[in-house]
């Protein structure tokens, strides 16, 4: 095996040859980090499931977060009847933050990934500059947009003195400010995965495009999307769960009013201030559950296999 | 390359990309402006420029800013430590041991990753509940360790995998005993991977809101602080705490990366 340091051409290092080995090392190394996601991951969903089946405590006398076990299914139905607009609004604003997320990111990713392929320094200082919003905090950004679009702010003063919003409009409270404000958070988490398909798109390929008479239109949706389209749908994914649980954008003391309240919203109302876990719980199990149904489906009908 | 052509559309790429950048930038600039600003009690209007917040930033509220950034900091430090050890472990054995369950363990990896802050928040909280365990920093650091490892597996393995299993060979040749060839030669040529995987776990910990809101209890981190606050009035000593990070985590970003270029270049020399 040692030999192989020596018989192997430089640069043709066999990666693949390693995981052949068996050995108790292999459990040492890993049982350390699963249990922990098995007992602070797996364990909390059952917990979840079970909390999520409770009923109230007979002998509680509706004091508030008093419940036992129980299978009171209801609660699932109970919540779907009552909680459905949420559902949709939640899916509704995340699906568009994503769609808007996208449309900034793409063309920057392309922009930084392709054409600017021959200046190295002035990529990598872009890129920074692409993942700026990560260093400073996601609730200090927030309330900076909440302040630039407010009632007072310099963009409904602009905007109403063109005479684009009527007098009495706003933009905060309303479900524009809220997407707007997923979007604007989420533009990294889009970027840069699509920056990294891009990067190592072979314009050769493109030159090809250009060379068998396709207009540059048909270039772009035939050969560099769907090369990009590792990068796209990490993209999306990254954009896409995170914004659907999201309650910071939408809650009233940031972007959102008593009408843009999404499905986070509800479970944090429910599991912090009312303690009515029950209802938190299955909502949060629902959550999970469409989530899942919908990365499933986006994954399969993209056929991209490797998530992690 | 004949590809690259400076034309109309590039051009329109390039004002689009400007405009991009004014949109990612602005609220950067919003919160570090209104640091400077000599604010009284709630941070709204711009009422001149001073430094006196930056000096006062201990003092305001009887020290509530400083307390959260400190608790921040702990936090940070104590889940990034715990994530990367683990995280790291799995890293290895991921690529390099053959086990049965390895689709069972990368799901176990992926999951956390596809799932909703508020939906894990929630069932920790649930968690926690049913185990009467009473709820406070140290949940807090428990629930952050969980949210961090499975991003460390994911960076920390691509570099596991780039490593020439035969360098480690090479050292058991030449009688190293495990933990030389640990400490001699794995950790080494990980260390860049564990260093990213490290200040990813970090920026990602420091900055959580959700899963903390659900599962701190009495205990204030900075993200706490400036939610709570943000209802009646934010002080722009808070300002001040986010301008400080910004400023010292692209400081941070940038040497690591002139860092990376110089290193790149001395390998490629030699």
């Amino acid at each position: 095996m040692a030999f192989g340091a020596f018989g192997a051409a430089p640069g043709a290092v066999e990666v693949d040859a390693a995981p052949q080995r068996r050995s108790p090392v292999a459990l040492l190394l890993l049982l350390p980090g699963l249990a922990y996601l098995a007992l602070f991951f797996v364990v909390p969903f059952v917990s979840l499931i079970i909390t999520s089946l409770q009923m109230p405590d007979p002998l509680g006398f509706g004091e508030p977060g008093r419940y036992v076990n129980a299978f009171r299914w209801e609660n699932y139905v109970e919540v779907v009847t009552t909680y459905w607009p949420h559902f949709l609004r939640s899916f509704g604003y995340a699906l568009a933050a994503t769609a808007i997320a996208l449309l900034i990111g793409y063309p920057l990713a392309y922009f930084i990934g392709v054409k600017l392929r021959r200046f190295k320094m002035l990529q990598a200082l872009l890129l920074v500059l692409v993942i700026a919003p990560f260093f400073i905090s996601f609730l200090l950004r927030t309330f900076a947009w909440k302040q630039i679009l407010s009632d007072n702010g310099p963009v409904v003063a602009v905007l109403q003195s063109l005479t684009i919003l009527p007098d009495d409009a706003r933009i905060t409270g309303t479900p524009f400010a809220v997407i707007f404000g997923i979007a604007y958070n989420f533009i990294p988490f889009m970027t840069l995965p699509i920056y990294t398909s891009l990067e190592r798109l072979d314009l050769r390929y493109v030159e090809a495009g250009g060379d068998l008479y396709a207009s540059p239109a048909s270039t772009f949706f035939r050969v560099t999307l769907p090369l990009s389209m590792p990068g796209v749908i990490s993209g999306t994914l990254l954009t896409f769960i995170p914004a659907a649980g999201d309650y910071i954008n939408a809650s009233a003391d940031f972007l959102g009013g008593p009408d843009t309240a999404m499905i986070g919203n509800v479970i944090e109302a429910n599991f912090l201030r009312v303690q009515n876990y029950p209802v938190a719980a299955s909502l949060s199990i629902l959550l999970m559950a469409t989530i899942l149904l919908l990365v499933g489906l986006y994954v399969r009908r993209t056929g991209t296999k490797d998530l992690v | 390359m004949r590809g690259i052509r400076f034309g109309v559309g590039t051009w329109g790429l390039a004002i689009y990309a400007v405009l991009a950048f004014v949109l990612i930038l602005t609220p950067i600039a919003y919160t570090i402006a209104f640091s400077f600003n000599d604010s009284i009690k709630t941070n709204i209007v711009w009422r001149g420029f001073t430094l006196e917040k930056w000096a006062t930033v201990c003092v305001v509220e009887n020290g509530a800013v400083c307390q959260a950034f400190g608790s921040s900091l702990l936090v940070g430090g104590a889940a990034t430590l715990g994530a990367t050890v683990l995280g790291t472990a799995v890293a290895i054995a991921l690529v390099r041991y053959r086990f049965r369950f390895r689709g069972a363990t990368s799901l176990l990896i992926f999951l956390p990753m596809a799932t909703p802050e508020v939906v894990m928040g929630a069932g920790l909280a649930a968690q926690f509940l049913a185990a009467g365990v009473a709820k406070g920093l140290g949940t807090v650091i428990l629930a952050h360790v969980l949210f961090c490892i499975s991003f460390v597996v994911v960076t920390v393995r691509a570099r596991v995998a780039s490593l020439d299993p035969a360098i480690e060979e090479a050292g058991r040749d030449l009688y190293a005993s495990p933990g030389q060839v640990w400490w001699r030669i794995t950790f080494p040529l990980l260390l860049p991977g564990i260093v990213a995987a490290a200040l990813l776990s970090f920026a990602l910990s420091f900055d959580d809101y959700i899963i903390t809101s659900f599962n701190r209890g009495p205990a204030v981190t900075f993200p706490v602080y400036v939610y709570t606050a943000a209802a009646r009035g934010l002080p722009a000593e808070a300002n001040v705490i986010a301008t400080a990070v910004f400023v010292l985590a692209i400081v941070i970003v940038i040497a690591s990366r002139l860092f990376a270029a110089s290193r790149e270049k001395r390998l490629a020399k030699a």
